[in-house]
């Protein structure tokens, strides 16, 4: 079932998007939200749980402080009021993956609200994007279905579940409605998780890797016409995996929305599952009964009343967010805003910050990440930041540059060895002999050598020539597999061959 | 010889056994015959483990022949528990169906401390099903028969426990109350039960009926008996998050110094709102006698009014059912305990709604629904919201009582035991069962319910209610023993007017025979 | 006066997941109306402007520190288990994800 899509221009000709984009993100906490099992991705199933995380009779939650922490944490970082007073309450229903078929989740008192975080789209423009909340949760486990075609729950004879996952801490993340970004809101809601993403990584609350689940994206979508304030009936997208998808995804439910609606049809409200292959969403099961979650306060915990000391004091932990760091190396490195959003765009900034925080000089960490590194990113199909070499090591690399112990051609090998898993820079330099050569006896062999294979140039440069120098040079680093130093070679020869 | 030690109060058991005048393994042996002699009649018991029982037994008798103190005061003494707390050697069933034969992976923290403490336990106890109930007769392995007339019930939602205690097979039993399932027992049975205040005996691993009001506490014959057993499984734990983290009250001081018979300054509140329409006479004759031996013993007595108390009922059979209905959504048989429908074309969902209907007795489905229904959009405010609010309106009452007098005092319950099948088809007259003693559990502070004599107009126990602040369940204890030590004097311990039931007439065997022995 | 009908207590059983027989719908719409109409004056007594109370006792900030505490063993954990199946819980189809 193919859905019809409008012609996108028509769409915004018609019709004004409105967004509201709920993230989901799981804390690296050290352990799970209301038990001491640890918090790990990929171990055999059922191996980290607990009475408690099991949902077995009779056990309890008890809340992670560090997971609390985080929380307020993210919620300072996009300018949220944390609440002087708060507190968990349960949602209830049914699903197997959920072991108290009740979730602990934080209903209508979350620990964070109103905030905004600044968003640079890649076209360089900027949003700004109003946060409604952010509250804790905790995960589900993981159903495995069996006997359907592909693991998929249609068509399954029956589910195999993994509660290791189970209670893991969650944060939800939820905008107000984003309205006015027309035809830039696919854009927009790509570029809204890619900037969370980074501050989430600059806080160091979440491994935030999309591929894994530890950032999830819902994406609801509603259309309304031009012209019209009311807001139209939203469709909320799950099962987004990719930033790539969160654009995909944005853009295909405002084409279809808008072909059902042109065709004197009714959007209807439910949940959609994106299909990464084909680029569509699709509904899914429609609920009988319609949802009532009867939340009511949690009363196995105690409410939080974060102190304003307390809070003062993770205000203090704050790093340096995305948004400040932009504004500062935009400065510091005399950008203009196209090359900015370039080191943007490509992942680099926060590499390049990092590499010159470990000694090297701005200029070079830029071009190494820009270039050669971004070259081997493209060519292995990886993302910069997934390279597996770090900013110091690039740093160490241009530092040996800079001292004149690795020509660039020799670095770049050094780089290649680095990315090929074999060691730290100095490591590398000496198991593969790529230190410059700039042992005068050696040299001067080397030079000697080269002299007497060219006695004509040599004959050149002794009458006065001294641009033909550069043709020994040559001769001498290719002998040397450009190991040599090439300004000492060259004073080398001159000297040898002085009238 | 074994019968006169399950005669015997669990401190003067545990001095015998401390200063090896007998061996807890002895000890324990004469209540597993006694369990052995009178259960067929009472049916106090859902399991009982002699086996384990006599090895732990064995091994506090090592200890004291190896020069070790005792683990604590109560080392060496039988207990049963109400199978309601999580114990990895023995089923733990909560009188449903729905876990028969379930084996918890764990032991609940009452159950951990009473292990640590060296009290033997026997076995597990009898409970309405999820401790609904307040005749024992909600659970799936038949009822239990109130050991001072075999035809009544022992009272709810803990009557195995308290019946055990009334007739000999233990001297100590664990309870739990949410809406008075300790004291209402107790009453009835003519023994003592204490409502720690919320938060002083931890609930982890006791499985939740309403968790905000639902506490765990001791049964025994004696008040420095439950007050010696309160201090052994009392305190802070890490693991339930509204455990308080404060030392427990002084109870046993406050038993051993109320002892001495002299309330002399203690100020006493009658709370004028539990009397009246639907009061046994002779549960008000007993009570007003009580009273008036406060008085004798030198407590200044007054008369309360504390009007919220009027809705606590209703209040109580909003939240609980509300917590209830979302507590018990784990049982659906997809990870533990009973599934039913499971002929592999069924959906998840199908069988959860299978498994619980046949899985869940009536009562409990009542008042999931009602919970469900009082939780529900539109529905909120007007029941789950209000009933909040009530809650708020209680604990500024007892508040401002408490600013007039130390303890509050009324009958346990409105009547004595009533007959086996009497209300089972009637659940509002049910629910009055727990009219005095619901407020407590919506405030959050101490109550017990001691001994008063029997009713003179049907020869069986009323229960006086002693209610204190929350963090002074030490007031009720000393108010308790000093009364008991007066009533004592005058008439003798009312427990041991209990009938002989070596002879009684059997009824059918019970599911404990079955799984348990 | 609050009334419940026989329709509201099937969706109430739905939502509860009870696979409820035609008698009990009958005998629980009763039922349900009768504790319904009893408890009812709980809307009645208390204004609005009293605050609920969820917790009896006033504790506020309980926390655990972030440090791994050793939890079940697979074996452990599948012990009470209807039916497993490479150490997971097997249990019947599930219809859809929420």
């Amino acid at each position: 079932m193919t859905a019809v899509l409008m012609d996108y221009d028509e769409v915004l000709e018609r019709f004004e998007p409105v967004l509201g984009l709920e993230v989901h993100v799981e804390l690296s906490t050290a352990t799970k939200m209301f038990c001491g099992c640890a918090n790990v991705f990929g171990a055999p199933p059922n191996t980290h749980v607990c009475p408690t995380c099991l949902g077995l009779p009779g056990s309890l939650p008890v809340l992670n402080r560090a997971a609390v922490e985080s929380v307020m944490r993210i919620g300072l970082a996009l300018n949220c009021s944390i609440a002087a007073w708060c507190q968990f309450a349960r949602k209830n229903y049914f699903y197997p993956d959920m072991p108290k078929n009740f979730q602990i989740s934080q209903y209508d008192e979350p620990i964070a609200v109103h905030g905004s975080v600044e968003v640079q789209l890649a076209d360089g423009s900027t949003c700004t994007v109003d946060i409604e909340r952010a509250h804790m949760e905790e995960d589900t486990g993981k159903s495995l279905h069996v006997g359907g075609s592909t693991g998929r729950i249609h068509g399954a004879s029956h589910s195999l579940l993994d509660y290791n996952r189970a209670g893991v801490p969650l944060i939800e993340i939820v905008t107000k409605p984003i309205v006015g970004a027309g035809a830039r809101a696919p854009a927009l809601a790509r570029a809204y998780v890619t900037a969370l993403r980074d501050l989430l990584r600059a806080l160091d609350v979440s491994d935030v890797r999309m591929d894994q689940g530890s950032l999830r994206c819902d994406a609801n979508v509603s259309l309304m016409p031009r012209g019209s304030s009311t807001f139209g009936t939203r469709t909320e997208t799950k099962n987004v995996n990719s930033l790539r998808s969160v654009e995909r995804a944005v853009r295909h439910e405002m084409g279809r929305q808008a072909a059902v609606l042109a065709s004197g049809g009714e959007v209807v409200q439910e949940t959609r599952h994106f299909d990464e292959a084909t680029g569509t969403t699709s509904p899914g099961r429609r609920k009988e009964t319609s949802e009532d979650y009867r939340y009511f306060p949690e009363p196995d915990l105690v409410p939080i009343a974060p102190s304003a000391e307390w809070v003062q004091r993770l205000r203090a932990t704050l790093p340096e967010l995305p948004w400040q760091r932009r504004a500062r190396v935009r400065v510091e490195w005399s950008l203009s805003d196209l090359e900015l959003r370039d080191l943007v765009n490509a992942g680099a900034l926060d590499l390049i910050a990092a590499t010159v925080d470990a000694g090297a000089p701005a200029e070079q960490a830029r071009s190494w990440w820009v270039s050669y590194l971004s070259q081997q990113a493209n060519s292995r199909g990886v993302e910069l930041a997934d390279l597996p070499i770090t900013p110091e090591q690039v740093a160490r690399v241009i530092a040996l540059v800079d001292a004149g112990g690795l020509t660039n051609n020799l670095a770049r090998q050094v780089v290649d060895g680095i990315l090929a898993g074999e060691g730290e820079p100095d490591e590398v330099v000496a198991a593969r002999g790529l230190a410059v050569v700039s042992d005068d006896a050696e040299l001067t062999a080397a030079v000697e050598q080269a002299l007497a294979a060219h006695p004509d140039v040599a004959e050149k440069i002794r009458g006065g020539k001294v641009a033909a120098a550069g043709a020994i040079v040559g001769a001498v680093m290719k002998a040397t597999s450009g190991q040599a130093n090439a300004q000492r070679v060259r004073e080398l020869v001159l000297a040898r061959c002085a009238p | 010889m074994t019968t006169e030690l399950t005669r015997l109060s669990a401190a003067d058991l545990a001095g015998r056994i401390h200063a090896r005048d007998t061996t807890a393994v002895e000890v324990t042996q004469a209540h597993l015959d006694r369990i052995a002699a009178v259960d067929r009649a009472v049916h106090a018991f859902l399991y009982v483990d002699a086996d384990a029982a006599l090895a732990a037994a064995a091994a506090v008798d090592n200890r004291l022949r190896c020069g070790d103190p005792p683990a604590s005061p109560l080392a060496g003494v039988p207990l049963a528990l109400k199978d309601v707390f999580a114990t990895v050697d023995m089923p733990t069933t909560c009188g449903s169906r729905i876990l028969q034969g379930w084996r918890p992976p764990y032991d609940a923290t009452v159950t951990r401390r009473l292990r640590e403490a060296g009290v033997v336990i026997l076995g597990k106890t009898n409970m309405d099903e999820f401790a609904m109930g307040s005749s024992t007769e909600n659970s799936a392995y038949g009822p239990t028969r109130n050991p001072w007339d075999l035809d009544r019930v022992p009272g709810g939602s803990g009557g195995g426990s308290a019946a055990a205690v009334a007739a000999f097979q233990v001297p100590l039993a664990i309870g739990t109350d949410t809406g008075g399932s300790i004291r209402q027992p107790s009453a009835v049975t003519g023994t003592v039960g204490v409502k720690p205040t919320y938060g002083g005996v931890s609930r982890y691993g006791l499985v939740a009926f309403s968790s905000s009001l639902d506490q765990g506490g001791p049964v025994a014959r004696t008040v420095l008996d439950a007050a010696l057993l309160h201090e052994v499984i009392g305190g802070y734990d890490a693991l339930d998050s509204t455990s308080i983290d404060a030392p427990v009250p002084p109870v046993a001081q406050a038993a051993r110094a109320g002892a001495a018979g002299d309330l002399a300054g203690v100020r006493v509140g009658v709370v004028s709102q539990f009397r009246g329409e639907g009061y046994q006479p002779g549960v008000l004759r007993a009570f007003d006698v009580a009273v008036s031996r406060l008085r004798e013993l030198g407590a200044h007595v007054i008369e309360v009014s504390c009007r919220s108390f009027d809705h606590a009922l209703p209040a109580y059979y909003l939240i609980s059912p509300s917590e209830c209905s979302s507590n018990l959504a784990r049982f659906d048989g997809m990870r533990y305990g009973l599934r039913v429908g499971d002929d592999s074309s069924r959906s998840a969902e199908e069988v959860m709604s299978l498994t619980r209907e046949a899985g869940f007795g009536p009562e409990v489905k009542r008042r999931i629904m009602l919970g469900t229904y009082a939780l529900s959009a539109g529905y909120y405010d007007a029941y789950y919201g209000q009933a909040q609010r009530v809650r708020t309106l209680i604990i500024r009452d007892f508040a401002a009582a408490f600013e007039r007098v130390d303890v509050l005092v009324s009958p346990t319950a409105p009547t004595t035991a009533f007959r086996l099948g009497e209300r089972v088809g009637d659940p509002l007259a049910m629910y009055l069962s727990d009219l005095c003693t619901i407020p407590v559990n919506l405030a959050g502070n101490a109550a017990l319910s001691v001994p008063a004599g029997l009713s003179d107009d049907d020869g069986l126990p009323v229960g006086l209610q002693v209610m204190a602040p929350a963090l002074a369940d030490d007031r009720a204890y000393r108010v308790a023993a000093a009364y008991e030590v007066a009533r004592n004097a005058a008439d003798g311990p009312l427990a041991h007017r209990v009938p002989d039931l070596t002879e009684d007439r059997l009824p059918p065997p019970s599911i404990a025979e079955v799984v348990g022995r | 006066m609050p009334t419940i009908s026989r329709d509201e207590v099937a969706h109430l059983a739905r939502l509860a997941r009870l696979a409820v027989t035609e008698e009990e719908l009958d005998l629980f719409a009763s039922q349900l109306e009768m504790i319904l109409t009893s408890v009812a004056r709980v809307s009645e007594v208390a204004a609005v402007d009293i605050p609920p109370t969820s917790h009896a006792v006033g504790l506020t900030n309980v926390f655990r520190a972030d440090a791994p505490h050793p939890g079940l063993t697979q074996q452990q954990a599948l012990s009470g288990a209807y039916a497993t199946e490479d150490g997971r819980f097997r249990v019947p189809r599930i219809l859809d994800e929420s």
